[in-house]
């Protein structure tokens, strides 16, 4: 160091600090110690879809802490439901209100016209569930709660791509995901089990016991499915210790949970029916205890068990962790969160708190290492230029083109957050272009991003190298390269 | 993910053992002297095509009772009767292009051939077909994509996506270049302007997973341009469902046999689910399948001497009822025709064992049984033809054993 005159070390000291991170993460060693605004971008990246106009400002103003507490606090829902009226049907009126069915033997039958118009209209559920979905994410003000709605779909997965389900995706994020994403893990758990899109996409409605009473057609037999994902993915996780002989058994205590059927479709006003005709209620053995035959208050004795099994606070603790820290989070802090998930009933706010406390959480080598979904990145970029006529529908597009199709995740384990699974040479072109695009604007009135405000809202993140390349382009560029750089696709 | 490090590390550590053992076993192909490269075109027929109707059992009373107005008739009945292929089994005369390649034997078909996961699901079948892995949806790349893993590095355009997004077939760990239909084919990029180039060059210089994904990105981009360049002058019509192999034939073909070393390239086609209105030898399945014929011809003529390295496998998630519905069409059914066409295929054969239509003989009473797995007709091409030692065919398909492989190549 001595070999630097004053005037040049000034200069480096003050580059180091504003770049001090950065510096960090590719050499592995602390360099200096990290900048506060390092901090506050760090936070916002992981607890937000990115920042909007005024966020760092705001987080500067009230303290990291204050900040955490705030978003693990929603304040009431910001969108107007009334914009989106079938978001406030329930299942079975979305069903006899926009389900596309072919008349019955003997109706008449519809003319295409007709076929056309129903066909059209049964599409409205699914638009509006998207559109509301996106204009939540991007302009909430309640971004943690956005971003665990997001987590807990993937989570508990559906696919509008399975017949029926598609009708009902919007009202299961509403009814069975929003309310409980920083509630009791058992709600959740119990609100996702018994929604009819659950039912429907992993089969469970026609899981019927052999040979019952109301055992026929397509309700014949055991099925699966259901139960072996609910294991699998929602609770234990493959490596919970739970073995074939359980799947079987929770399937057979889930036989008869199901939708409405035949007439019962013409007027039920729940989407949830016990049929007890078609249960099994012999005595099973699950996990090595017993559970007698009991209707349906055998399933959820199943659930209590598996919600609150060190084998599920395990499991959800590295998806946490995953998601939060690092594609492989450390093993000592998924442990912390595991032991805080049972000491508190599953209670998803007091694991996230655990998190956000944790010195993982806060170690500047993890800072700007999670790459972005595509999800995240086009709702980053909507955030960042803060512009409020960015159209859901230009989003829902972008996500298909980007192998993201919003709802339509069609395997139950939902999409990965991890960068092997999303980093591809084609990806990275096509998220550079739309940058550019996007920073020029687009639509009728081109009207390109302003580059003070964007710089303001994007705060100090970016590498030396990439702010000497920003520096160094002409003017009408920069905002483009702001967008498309290495450190808008890491969060 | 486990396993997928699991390759890297092998394909990074292993080289020259692998190398080794490949140049002594390899059948067809030595990866370095010969120059020459084998390739692999899979085309998914998505909807269900009814291969009853693509591969007829003319020889089957049940054929005809089933099917009293969709049948195709038998060899020499009249006009629009099926084309003989083997005393046993006839084709659609829509496909009358594809009979050249018959009597050349370079095409072979096996019938009652499929998925056997009993699901008559198209998003379950297609998934599992892609996967690579019937009855189970966890694992998270396609088959065509771990068939890359087994390749020696190529170019960025090593593996080709005809459409804009990568199909479940494809993805995975290893990088895939697409290619939009019709005209979009090589739509202008901001990228492309060479001062918003440069400065993102210059961001992206570094070598991180980052950067090397940007670089091949746009080198596969380059490449794809400079190869398409001369055809794109010529300005061709977008047109979508089966004809479009014929509109994209010929860029496919340029792209395996040009500088881009396209090894494994990948097309879909969409509209054979015909519960409705399905016609016999004139209708909806017929104008659907003339243009397919003629497709594969014509990349075939397009392929030139390229042809005699290339094996192109058609194939769809499950096959149709055997009796007809009462709508004219048939309904989702099981087993169903596989086509393999390829210099080295050892065609003019229909494989494959045949179970019967008779309604003892049927799956389920209703639809035709499924005597070869799917993979069983896929492994000899991926051995014998792409020079995968066999050893490594159950990390393509894991958990696959496989049956007695039919000799196809």
């Amino acid at each position: 160091m001595a070999k630097f005159s004053g005037k040049i070390f000034n200069v480096f000291l003050c580059l180091m600090l504003v770049f001090g991170i950065w510096m960090r993460s590719t050499t592995g060693e602390p360099v200096l110690a990290a900048s506060v605004e390092a901090d506050r971008v760090h936070v916002i990246n992981r607890l937000s879809f990115g920042s909007s106009p005024g966020d760092l400002q705001h987080v500067q103003a009230v303290g990291i802490d204050d900040y955490i507490q705030e978003q693990l606090s929603p304040r009431r829902d910001s969108l107007e439901l009334k914009q989106y009226p079938t978001l406030l049907l329930t299942p079975m009126q979305l069903e006899r209100q926009y389900g596309f069915r072919r008349p019955g033997k003997g109706k008449p039958k519809l003319s295409s016209q007709e076929r056309k118009q129903r066909r059209r209209r049964s599409r409205i559920p699914f638009r509006e569930a998207s559109e509301a979905r996106l204009v939540r994410a991007i302009s909430s003000p309640n971004q943690l709660e956005e971003v665990m709605v997001n987590f807990w779909f993937n989570h508990f997965n559906v696919s509008a791509k399975k017949g029926r389900t598609r009708l009902w995706v919007g009202v299961y994020e509403q009814e069975a995901i929003r309310p409980y994403v920083f509630g009791s893990f058992r709600d959740l758990l119990g609100a996702t089990a018994q929604h009819p899109a659950m039912l429907f996409y992993l089969d469970n409605w026609q899981n019927t016991a052999p040979n019952s009473p109301g055992a026929r057609g397509r309700f014949k037999g055991l099925n699966e499915n259901y139960a072996r994902e609910l294991l699998e993915l929602h609770t234990m996780g493959v490596k919970g210790g739970y073995s074939q002989t359980d799947v079987v058994s929770a399937a057979k205590v889930l036989t008869g949970w199901g939708l409405p059927r035949g007439r019962q479709r013409l007027h039920a006003k729940q989407a949830f029916v016990f049929d007890a005709r078609r249960h099994d209620n012999s005595r099973k053995t699950f996990l090595g205890q017993p559970i007698q035959g009991q209707g349906i208050a055998e399933g959820e004795a199943l659930l209590d068990i598996l919600a609150t099994h060190p084998a599920t606070a395990q499991h959800i603790s590295y998806k946490l962790a995953q998601y939060f820290v690092a594609d492989t989070p450390p093993p000592a802090l998924v442990d912390r969160l595991a032991q805080r998930f049972l000491a508190t009933d599953g209670n998803i706010r007091s694991v996230l708190e655990t998190l956000f406390e944790s010195e993982e959480f806060n170690d500047p080598q993890y800072y700007g290492q999670k790459f972005k979904t595509p999800y995240e990145y086009l709702i980053a970029m909507a955030r960042a230029t803060g512009r409020p006529t960015v159209k859901p529908r230009l989003v829902a597009g972008a996500l298909r083109q980007f192998s993201m199709p919003l709802y339509e995740c069609q395997t139950p384990n939902g999409y990965a957050n991890t960068e092997s699974a999303w980093l591809n040479p084609d990806t990275t072109i096509r998220r550079i272009s739309l940058a550019t695009a996007f920073a020029r604007g687009y639509g009728r009135q081109k009207t390109p991003v302003q580059l003070d405000p964007l710089e303001q809202t994007l705060g100090n993140r970016f590498s030396a190298q990439t702010q000497s390349v920003i520096d160094g382009s002409p003017r009408n560029l920069r905002a483009a390269l702001m967008l498309g750089s290495p450190e808008m696709m890491y969060r | 993910m486990r396993r997928r490090q699991f390759l890297q590390y092998a394909t990074a550590s292993g080289v020259t053992a692998m190398g080794l053992g490949w140049l002594g076993k390899q059948p067809v192909y030595s990866q370095s002297s010969s120059g020459r490269q084998p390739k692999l075109i899979v085309i998914l027929l998505r909807g269900a095509v009814d291969g009853l109707n693509v591969v007829v059992p003319y020889r089957e009373a049940g054929y005809y009772d089933a099917r009293p107005t969709l049948a195709i008739s038998k060899p020499g009945e009249g006009k629009g009767a099926a084309l003989n292929l083997d005393g046993q089994f006839g084709l659609h005369p829509a496909l009358a292009d594809l009979m050249p390649l018959w009597q050349s034997k370079q095409l072979a078909f096996v019938q009652a051939c499929g998925s056997p996961d009993p699901t008559r699901s198209h998003f379950d079948a297609q998934d599992y077909m892609e996967l690579g892995t019937p009855g189970n949806k966890k694992q998270g790349d396609g088959w065509l994509n771990r068939v890359l893993a087994h390749l020696p590095a190529g170019r960025p355009t090593q593996a080709l996506n005809l459409g804009n997004q990568t199909p479940l077939i494809l993805s995975g760990s290893k990088s895939v270049a697409n290619l939009a239909f019709g005209r979009q084919a090589i739509r202008p990029l901001p990228l492309d302007r060479p001062p918003i180039q440069s400065a993102f060059d210059r961001l992206y210089e570094g070598d991180t997973n980052l950067g090397r994904a940007y670089q091949e990105g746009l080198e596969a981009r380059e490449i794809l341009k400079a190869e398409l360049n001369t055809e794109m002058m010529k300005a061709s019509r977008g047109a979508p469902g089966p004809s479009s192999l014929k509109t994209n034939g010929r860029r496919i073909a340029q792209l395996l046999s040009g500088n881009a070393e396209t090894q494994i390239a990948f097309v879909s086609l969409g509209g054979w689910d015909t519960h409705v209105n399905q016609g016999s030898t004139q209708g909806r399945l017929a104008r659907l399948l003339k243009p397919l014929g003629q497709g594969l011809n014509q990349l075939k003529a397009e392929l030139g001497n390229t042809f005699d390295d290339t094996t192109i496998v058609v194939m769809s998630e499950f096959g149709r009822t055997v009796a007809e519905n009462g709508n004219g069409g048939t309904d989702h059914g099981h087993g169903n025709v596989l086509w393999v066409l390829g210099g080295q295929v050892q065609g003019g054969k229909v494989y494959g064992e045949w179970p019967g239509l008779a309604e003892s003989q049927r799956y389920q009473g209703r639809d035709l049984a499924i005597t070869t797995d799917f993979r069983a007709a896929i492994a000899p091409l991926l051995t014998k033809g792409m020079g995968i030692e066999s050893k490594h065919l159950n990390q393509v398909f894991p958990g696959y054993s496989s049956q007695k492989a039919l000799p196809l190549i």
